[in-house]
């Protein structure tokens, strides 16, 4: 069962950067929205230098949420899902190889781009290797909990946008504690471990919530 | 593959699906080695009915049993190969690595991926992207996939259409092997199967 787990993780990351995967377009997206951030706000560096680490969450925030509605629907539309039920793998352990092969061809890209896009936003390497630590515990948590929403709107046979609009509310609390970390070293100067550590708290209950909330939603739509 | 063993009962099972009754007291016993044909008019419940023995779709009423030969009883939904109309074929993959993904599900290892492949005549489009296959080459790539992994039981939901006549033939033949070894299988079809079949179940109004 191990090698099936790990050959869904392989192959959910292989459609995502593969054509027609989305994987780079939520990288464009993050770029775009980071790089917008600087016109609409003006030449003000010491403005962008404090708004960037916010600006840079909010982009991956989205970013991610972007990729997401497609995470089980083609495999409904394509008859993957029901040979997934069938496979023998409990459903929650499906959910979960999709969101960490999700994770690791739309997240960890992210997490990567963005000590690029610090730079963009005049951070300094103090914050910017703050942001990279953060969107690296964090990202996780948020494709987590879009997986709930993402089996959702399979279940409910809607898509677009709608997983955005239903997942940003609860991806509210990892977008504080993700940037309040950075802001505690950077500008309040607060105690930096009790914002990071409940960031790993969220990436960590959201790991086991996600997948089992995901799968119920899978299941409660199979009519 | 279990010899001489296995039975799939079904008692008065029953499904609703959207608050509506599809059909119910559907009961039908099948030995090993043994195919039923499924037959009804369009929307008379085939599909469904398959769906439900595959354990993809909740039962209102009744229980569906499988006995094997296996020592611990397993789920029937992790017993079955459940072969619908769509073909769980990605796009943007080769067929080989398509069917490397279902050579992993739980059951009894088969034959490799490129053997099955032979069986089904495709081998040499092994490394084509899924997506340039015809729809009667996707249909066959789609059953390699009932050949990587055994499984005792067989849900085939209109498994000919798409198939031309030579096709049909070399599916024919497989199903013929798979009941033979002591394989079950349930067919939802119009169209004359290509193995003789031990009973027709008719559901619907008729």
């Amino acid at each position: 069962m191990t090698g099936l787990f790990l050959a869904l993780v392989g192959r959910t990351v292989k459609l995502s950067l593969g054509a027609g995967g989305g994987a780079f377009v939520g990288l464009i997206f993050f770029l775009s929205v980071v790089a917008v951030v600087p016109f609409g706000v003006g030449p003000d560096m010491k403005l962008l230098a404090r708004i960037g680490p916010a600006m840079l969450w909010i982009a991956a925030l989205l970013a991610t949420l972007l990729g997401l509605d497609r995470l089980f629907q083609d495999d409904r539309d394509d008859g993957s899902l029901d040979q997934l039920m069938l496979s023998g793998l409990p459903l929650e352990l499906v959910a979960l190889a999709k969101a960490i092969g999700h994770w690791l061809a739309t997240g960890l890209p992210l997490v990567l781009g963005a000590p690029v896009f610090g730079l963009i936003l005049g951070l300094d390497a103090t914050a910017i290797g703050l942001v990279t630590l953060t969107l690296l515990i964090g990202t996780p948590a948020l494709i987590f909990i879009g997986a709930i929403g993402a089996a959702l709107i399979t279940a409910l046979r809607r898509g677009g946008l709608l997983v955005a609009v239903l997942v940003l509310p609860f991806t509210i609390p990892v977008l504080i504690f993700g940037v309040s970390t950075i802001t505690a070293v950077t500008t309040t100067g607060l105690p930096v471990m009790p914002p990071l550590l409940i960031l790993v708290a969220l990436s960590m209950a959201s790991a086991v919530i996600g997948p089992v909330a995901a799968a119920a939603a899978l299941r409660a739509g199979m009519d | 593959m279990n010899r001489a063993s296995s039975q799939l009962s079904a008692r008065e099972i029953a499904v609703n699906r959207g608050g509506r009754s599809i059909f119910s007291d559907i009961s039908f016993r099948l030995q090993d080695g043994e195919l039923l044909a499924v037959t009804g008019a369009n929307g008379a419940g085939k599909s469904t009915l398959l769906r439900a023995v595959a354990g993809l779709l909740p039962l209102a009423a009744g229980s569906i049993r499988l006995e094997t030969a296996d020592t611990e009883p397993r789920p029937v939904s992790e017993s079955a190969h459940y072969f619908g109309h769509l073909d769980g074929l990605k796009p943007s993959l080769t067929v080989h690595d398509n069917l490397a993904l279902w050579a992993r599900v739980m059951g009894v290892p088969g034959v490799s991926v490129i053997e099955a492949l032979e069986e089904v005549e495709l081998d040499h489009l092994d490394d084509m992207p899924a997506g340039y296959l015809s729809a009667g080459q996707r249909r066959r790539a789609s059953l390699a996939r009932l050949l990587v992994v055994r499984r005792p039981l067989w849900l085939l939901d209109e498994p000919t259409s798409a198939l031309d006549a030579r096709s049909e033939a070399v599916f024919g033949a497989l199903l013929a092997a798979h009941l033979g070894a002591g394989g079950l299988a349930i067919a939802a079809t119009h169209r004359p199967l290509p193995v003789a079949t031990a009973a027709t179940l008719r559901i619907g109004a008729a």
